[in-house]
């Protein structure tokens, strides 16, 4: 599984783990891995929780669509998304990222442009609750 | 048959509904779609669109039975 959607914390490192046991041993020189996780502050103001917003079916869709382009791209033995939805705690893994590849050079390109692609393309969305109770919505990629 | 249209995140809040059920007739493309669900009021500037879970630019067609989407700026990651 390529990609997935986590309405519930999600642990990166024992996703990476299992990801890796289906490889051929000795097949990759190369791991990249990017992990982003909820910080606590944003523009200034307290973040005490953020809320995540996707578009069931098409966001798995453009997950996959983005997936397919970076393997077009650069010779990847394996690729990993995972993605949390739903409610979210700060220091919580929001994001993995991980692209697997015989060097370093496509699976450090080959994860920072996935990173990327998904931060402007998939359809999510993300909505903070500040330290005194207000919501605002975090602006999107334009 | 009928075309469904959703609303997303702060789209959906402002326009205080989760989508619409509008009949196909008549209706050749996205932006028809926006027009006929909010007649007189302009999209959203930065407003983005989808047929069937993929994107779409507001001239693309639309038929019979499809899910056209309107939401903000997307920000993942």
């Amino acid at each position: 599984m390529a990609v997935s959607l986590h309405p519930e914390p999600f642990d990166p490192l024992a996703l990476l783990a299992a990801c890796t046991e289906q490889l051929p041993p000795g097949g990759h020189g190369a791991q990249a891995v990017f992990i982003g996780s909820l910080r606590d502050f944003n523009e200034g103001d307290t973040v005490r929780a953020m809320t995540l917003e996707h578009y069931p079916g098409m966001t798995e869709g453009e997950l996959g669509r983005i997936e397919q382009e970076a393997r077009a791209r650069w010779p990847l033995q394996e690729v990993r998304i995972a993605h949390r939805v739903g409610s979210i705690a700060p220091g919580e893994p929001i994001v993995l990222v991980a692209a697997w590849s015989a060097r370093r050079a496509a699976a450090f390109d080959a994860c920072r442009f996935l990173v990327e692609a998904l931060k402007s393309q998939a359809p999510f969305w993300k909505q903070e609750t500040l330290a005194d109770g207000r919501q605002r919505w975090v602006q999107g990629n334009a | 048959m009928a075309i469904h249209v959703r609303y997303f995140a702060r789209l959906r809040e402002e326009l205080g509904r989760e989508g619409d059920t509008l009949d196909a007739k008549d209706l050749s493309c996205v932006a028809d779609v926006w027009a006929r669900a909010h007649p007189g009021q302009e999209r959203p500037p930065g407003v983005l669109m989808a047929v069937n879970q993929a994107y779409a630019h507001p001239q693309d067609p639309v038929r019979d039975g499809d899910e056209v989407a309107f939401f903000p700026p997307v920000t993942g990651g």
